[in-house]
């Protein structure tokens, strides 16, 4: 029988090549609900940006900037935290967006 | 405190593509409290939802250190990685600064990991042991755990005929760490995310262990639409079933009184697995969950050193 290799020589296995790698993973299709947001009506209080389970809402510089649809799972929280006075986002079925 | 402006600044260490369910409660609490680290972190999570959803190989949804070693031991092993890192500090190897957070469900934390936590925390190691409490093992099909609330319906105490759901009430795993004379003690809910992300900031810089005890509903487990994962997060509060307090060398500080301190019921109904609970025949149970609460809000009010005239009454 031939001399077994040591650990140096076999390949390395279980490799993550870095951190957040998960974020090339798409979500989004998990999706029955879209969201839609209303400019005019939005305060940048950045609430839903805050309470997003999926991080699936982009803010720059404090603002409120979009959806990120390829992670949003279509839960509905954010167009529950904007405040009623506001309600500038609502949810609509999935399916009025496709053809 | 950060607002949350600043906080939009900072990048994710919990980031998107994790695959926890939509509207997932916990999943935000990982976030929020991450984003509330401004430092390098090492995080640690014992078995439960949140280890399972952001470590699915060949991807993690961590950008910061992680560590994952076994279902009752996140606190021993988030304590060893402390130990470590201050060996290398000492022998001048690292120069950057790190905080320790480890992660625990309610399952990890109140029954199976109890005694790593206990001896993590007596051992005065600079870390947050931060529990999500989702009030069952959810991951495993919604197991009863020892803090799923009385009466709650699971599938290991069924509402059946006999027995009408769990027939013990919760065990107080934030009074057991109280108890260890720790730094620093907090309970908190997702639904009043500024207060627990003032506790987070002020945990991470206490001068010794601090434990925060997270009320983060699963609309799985609770029977309730995903989009109410907040609300219900934040009736648990109002109704005084899990009332906001923070221990700071043990002298204990109500963090938010409720306005209105509302019946259990208004938490109860909607959640399925309390629905049994509003037949005619179990009012009973209702009116014994609704006496526990009441005695232990007005305990709590007397540490906090507001309402004492009650309690005198009670005691009579």
């Amino acid at each position: 029988m031939s001399k077994l290799k040591g650990w140096k020589d076999i390949p390395i296995g279980a490799i993550v090549p870095h951190g957040g790698t998960a974020f090339d993973y798409e979500t989004g299709s998990w999706r029955s609900f879209r969201p839609v947001h209303d400019r005019d009506k939005c305060i940048d209080c950045l609430d839903c940006w805050f309470c997003c389970p999926d991080n699936a809402i982009l803010a720059e510089e404090g603002k409120f900037k979009g959806f990120d649809m390829m992670h949003c799972k279509g839960c509905g929280i954010c167009a529950k935290v904007c405040p009623p006075k506001v309600g500038a986002i609502t949810m609509k079925p999935e399916s009025d967006f496709r053809e | 405190m950060t607002s949350v402006k600043e906080l939009s600044k900072r990048k994710d260490i919990f980031c998107a593509g994790h695959r926890a369910c939509s509207g997932c409660a916990p999943a935000i609490t990982m976030r929020q409290v991450t984003l509330a680290a401004d430092t390098n972190l090492v995080a640690g999570l014992s078995t439960g939802c949140m280890e399972v959803v952001s470590s699915i190989y060949p991807y993690t949804a961590w950008r910061s250190s992680f560590i994952h070693n076994a279902f009752e031991n996140v606190a021993a092993t988030i304590s060893g990685v402390e130990a470590a890192y201050r060996v290398l500090k000492r022998k001048g190897k690292l120069s950057a600064n790190y905080k320790f957070i480890a992660f625990g469900g309610d399952g990890g934390t109140y029954d199976i990991g109890l005694q790593s936590l206990s001896g993590a925390m007596e051992r005065g190691h600079q870390m947050l042991y931060l529990c999500y409490d989702n009030q069952g093992y959810m991951n495993t099909g919604i197991q009863r755990s020892s803090s799923t609330p009385f009466g709650a319906a699971t599938s290991t105490t069924p509402a059946g005929v006999k027995i009408p759901g769990k027939q013990q009430f919760q065990k107080d795993l934030t009074e057991i760490m109280v108890a260890h004379n720790l730094a620093y003690v907090a309970q908190a809910s997702i639904g009043y995310y500024r207060d627990l992300n003032k506790k987070v900031e002020k945990a991470l810089a206490a001068p010794g262990p601090s434990f925060i005890n997270v009320l983060s509903c699963c609309h799985r487990g609770w029977r309730i639409d995903p989009a109410d994962s907040l609300k219900y997060s934040k009736l648990g509060v109002d109704t005084c079933l899990w009332p906001l307090y923070e221990v700071e060398d043990g002298v204990y500080k109500l963090s938010m009184k409720p306005r209105e301190k509302l019946p259990l019921e208004e938490w109860l109904k909607g959640q399925g697995r309390f629905n049994h609970l509003f037949k005619p025949e179990n009012a009973d149970m209702l009116k014994k969950f609704q006496e526990y609460v009441d005695k232990k809000w007005e305990r709590l009010l007397w540490k906090c050193g507001e309402g004492k005239e009650k309690t005198k009454e009670a005691g009579k």
